[in-house]
């Protein structure tokens, strides 16, 4: 198994039924996903990294981009419906209203066809809703979910990297060149400076100006 | 020799699956269950079994116990394991029993003592015979496993 080159795409799946969450979990295996399952909607929300009544349970998290807990990567969330306690549509609703988890497509499943259910399911944000016993062709309308929000969060990564870039490049050579080429940098250095002190006093020739003489040096 | 061996075994398997199937006691679903079961996942289809096994006996306690209080009955309970039965026999297409299931909750949402009580035992019923049946099947399983592998040593393929 596992043959890919490129990093899987990680499945967590929600069932409180340990015969369902052993099927899921082959059906998704198969289907070349990495795969976590939990047996209820709070510990998927713990998994996740969201408190019940906190937006982000870690404070060391950065909180600028919209994915900010790197520790857990989920790509989609697979959901049994009827769960006691929190049942998937309520597990649907928590994470739609999270702020870092809203755009993680998630994916309702339920052994009864109730049309009510179905369509406030969809409506609340669902993005497919899989009648149970889910089969292996079910899996397959997964990927374009999945491959939609890759697609949007190297957009944003995209976006996020080209606004810092400039800044970034430029400490991250001089900090380079120190490490590698202490010695060579220093002598550079040194020449750059002595550059410079020339080109300034050849720049400020102008008399109005006033002049320096070696004590100011221009880096 | 052993070859032949597993050829019977295969075709006994496989008699034992259309009997089954012809009965009505298992659906579809039981070969999505055989499908996803591979080199990399040798034992899933006993390994589920013996969780669905487990299970079924643990529910089917619960409800014994539920029914024998003489005093109240706790319909609502009753209504949650069948729920849970009813959706475990459905993964592993187990068709009969779910039906089984289905008819007992009917009782139980009327309120229907004596027919939850004959519900139960047909659901005993059912369930010794299901479990019977797929016991035979992981027996061939197993022995068609064994025999595959003396024989790949012997083999130039």
């Amino acid at each position: 198994m596992g043959m890919a080159a490129e990093s899987q795409f990680h499945v967590l799946a929600v069932d409180d039924s340990l015969i369902d969450r052993k099927l899921i979990e082959r059906l998704l295996k198969t289907s070349s996903y990495q795969v976590t399952t939990v047996d209820s909607g709070s510990k998927a929300l713990e998994f996740l990294g969201l408190r019940e009544n906190n937006d982000q349970s870690n404070p060391n998290t950065p909180s600028v981009s919209p994915n900010s807990n790197q520790e857990v990567d989920v790509n989609l969330v697979i959901t049994d419906y009827c769960m006691p306690g929190m049942t998937g549509y309520d597990l649907l609703k928590k994470i739609k209203e999270s702020s870092s988890l809203r755009n993680i497509p998630v994916v309702i499943m339920s052994s009864e066809n109730v049309p009510s259910r179905i369509s406030r399911c969809l409506e609340e944000g669902a993005e497919e809703f899989f009648l149970k016993p889910v089969r292996l062709s079910d899996l397959n309308r997964l990927r374009p979910h999945m491959m939609k929000t890759q697609k949007l969060k190297d957009q944003t990564q995209e976006r996020d990297e080209n606004l810092e870039t400039p800044e970034i490049q430029q400490s991250q050579q001089s900090v380079v060149e120190q490490q590698q080429h202490h010695q060579q940098s220093l002598q550079q250095a040194n020449n750059n400076k002595r550059k410079a002190m020339e080109e300034g006093l050849s720049l400020e020739t102008d008399r109005t100006r006033p002049r320096y003489n070696g004590i100011a040096t221009m880096v | 020799m052993l070859g032949l061996g597993g050829d019977r075994l295969w075709a006994d398997m496989n008699r034992l699956l259309a009997f089954l199937f012809h009965q009505g006691v298992l659906d579809e679903q039981f070969l999505q269950l055989q499908q996803l079961q591979d080199h990399s996942s040798p034992n899933f289809v006993s390994d589920v079994l013996s969780i669905y096994f487990h299970e079924s006996e643990r529910l089917l306690s619960n409800l014994r116990s539920l029914l024998m209080d003489r005093e109240f009955w706790d319909y609502k309970k009753m209504g949650i394991h069948l729920n849970q039965l009813m959706g475990s026999s459905s993964s592993i297409g187990a068709k009969r029993l779910r039906n089984v299931c289905l008819a007992f909750r009917a009782s139980v949402d009327h309120n229907n003592r004596p027919g939850c009580l004959r519900a139960l035992e047909m659901l005993e019923h059912e369930y010794c015979y299901l479990k019977n049946k797929l016991h035979e099947y992981i027996q061939i399983e197993q022995q068609r496993a064994l025999a595959a592998g003396v024989r790949y040593p012997a083999q130039n393929n």
